[in-house]
């Protein structure tokens, strides 16, 4: 028996949080087979199969899977887990999305958000923000587990060629219609996958404030965050949220601009490697976790740093 | 219509957590207790779909001790209209959750039901979910939009990259997002009101679920303490740091 990877992609490539995905399922057990599901996805299905680690790729090519809904896909993956003791995604949205419905099909609980494999049934993850660690033991044979993307290598790229072999059942259980998907972005890098971010928080006071961050960003080439106040304020939207209950993130720099530092934003921003704060307010918690810590009016020292970047940049 | 909203009673969000070093638990005495924030918002928006005359009943769930019935009632202040008390010791994993919340509905129908998208203190994401796949309906995580369609639901979804839009036949089991509504404050007439209302107990052995946990918590631990604390004076001393001893840009 073997792992299950269920693969996200943009038709071409697999997303790196895939990748990330199939490192930790090597971690975990071999061999690892990786599913690839939507249309006009072979391209992806052939990036599957170069990944390392990757010993087989199931191409499931239906409409019902194009948007990953989580009805029309769960069925599919119940259905493949048959063969499979893991399955394994990555905490994404649709990694999120999906798996929770498969494990109650397998009538087995999910084990959420892992950071560490200890053994092939036990794992460590955070609950209560990252506040503690809690160190888990399945005690069923089919286990189903999401993957916090921060924790795990992304798996390389390699000359081997995995077999792609077709699946897919008639099953749809039409419970769902896809309408419509408003991708914002551009230009950035995304915020998961980002070696810089740069974050604003209630202290930018509006959305149009936000300009300054952006300036910064794109001589860093770095994505922009927020905080849950942030979003809160109507400054940004959601998917700009760094924290417990927006994005978890790593990246090699992390600039918190205005950012008092509520436990909440902390568990997602924490584990970057170097922390910049900029904070008015010499108390603010931000300042515990940052490495270099500046006491300023943001709307003083955002220009400054810009200006700076400029001459580095020249 | 009628909705049921299941809520969890958490550790306050403001509280920051201690684990106990010599029991290897989280210590949870005299630490502040609260509806879990995205319950509240799916309490929030059950009320809204009421008073928009969509919705008949609304019912509020709890599992948990004796003082879930107080997360029940707050519940039952802000405008639902009675309450189910399901009495455990601690809070189960997401699955057996599940299983009661569909066992709950299976004797008692529902159209409707409105879970928040993750508790905040075992951070799971998973009761919804889990819940969709025992009923065999519909599901629509991280809703931050929702229309009712004559038969249908119109839910926008918060997703990593955006927003998605998707149809759910009823019923469905959404899970609620940070937007889709601000929860209003109980007054204090409604807090009196809530009073009179309807909680009925419930014994998971009543409903014949065996309370086996799946997923054994084997220890809790403190995470690695980050050290932060550093300063700089000035943006020309920042960049330098980031430049020359960071060497991150």
């Amino acid at each position: 028996m073997s792992i299950l990877v269920l693969a996200e992609h943009n038709n071409e490539i697999l997303k790196e949080a895939t990748k990330k995905a199939i490192t930790a399922a090597s971690q975990i057990d071999k061999p690892v087979h990786v599913l690839v599901a939507g249309t006009d996805c072979t391209n992806a299905a052939k990036d599957a199969a170069s990944t390392e680690g990757v010993e087989k790729v199931l191409l499931a090519e239906n409409t019902q899977y194009k948007n990953l809904l989580s009805e029309p896909t769960s069925e599919l993956l119940t259905d493949l887990m048959s063969e499979y003791d893991y399955l394994v995604s990555a905490a994404t949205t649709n990694g999120k999305n999906i798996l929770p419905r498969v494990a109650a099909k397998l009538d087995v609980s999910q084990i959420s958000e892992i950071i560490n494999v200890i053994d092939k049934k036990t794992f460590q993850r955070p609950i209560y923000a990252g506040n503690a660690i809690a160190t888990v033991e399945s005690s069923t044979d089919k286990n189903v587990i999401t993957i916090r993307t921060t924790a795990f290598e992304t798996a390389k790229e390699t000359n081997s060629n995995a077999e792609i072999s077709a699946v897919g059942i008639e099953k749809n259980p039409g419970l769902s219609e896809f309408i419509e998907e408003k991708v914002s972005g551009g230009e950035r890098p995304e915020l998961t996958s980002a070696g810089t971010i740069v974050s604003g928080g209630r202290g930018m006071q509006s959305g149009d404030n936000f300009k300054l961050l952006e300036s910064v960003a794109d001589k860093l080439g770095a994505a922009v965050g927020a905080s849950r106040a942030a979003v809160d304020a109507g400054f940004v939207p959601n998917e700009y949220q760094v924290g417990q209950t927006g994005k978890v993130v790593a990246p090699e720099l992390y600039i918190a601009v205005g950012i008092s530092g509520a436990i909440q934003h902390l568990a997602g921003m924490k584990d970057s490697k170097v922390i910049v704060a900029i904070n008015k307010d010499d108390e603010a918690p931000i300042f515990e976790v940052a490495d270099y810590g500046l006491v300023a009016d943001l709307f003083d020292a955002v220009p400054d740093l810009d200006k700076e970047l400029e001459k580095i940049q020249k | 219509m009628k909705i049921l909203v299941p809520v969890k009673r958490v550790v306050d969000y403001n509280v920051k957590i201690r684990v106990d070093k010599e029991t290897n638990t989280v210590d949870l005495d005299n630490v502040k207790m609260s509806i879990n924030p995205f319950d509240e918002i799916a309490v929030e928006e059950a009320i809204r779909m009421k008073e928009a005359g969509k919705c008949d009943e609304i019912v509020i769930v709890s599992l948990g001790p004796e003082q879930s019935k107080e997360t029940i009632r707050n519940a039952l202040a802000m405008g639902a209209d009675r309450g189910i008390h399901v009495k455990t010791e601690h809070s189960p994993e997401p699955l057996l959750v599940a299983k009661i919340l569909a066992k709950i509905i299976e004797k008692d129908s529902f159209d409707l039901i409105i879970l928040g998208k993750q508790s905040i203190d075992d951070d799971c994401n998973q009761t919804g979910q889990m819940l969709s796949a025992l009923l065999g309906c519909s599901i629509g995580t991280y809703a931050s939009k929702v229309e009712i369609d004559n038969d249908a639901l119109i839910v926008t979804r918060e997703i990593d990259g955006g927003l998605q839009t998707i149809k759910l036949a009823k019923p469905a089991v959404l899970t609620t997002d940070l937007r889709l509504n601000e929860p209003r404050y109980a007054s204090l007439p409604n807090i009196m009101k809530a009073k009179q209302k309807t909680i009925d107990e419930v014994e998971p052995v009543d409903l014949q679920i065996e309370m086996q946990p799946k997923v054994i918590t084997k220890k809790i631990e403190e995470p690695p303490k980050r050290i932060g604390g550093g300063k700089v004076e000035s943006i020309g001393d920042l960049v330098d740091k980031l430049k020359n001893v960071s060497g991150v840009i």
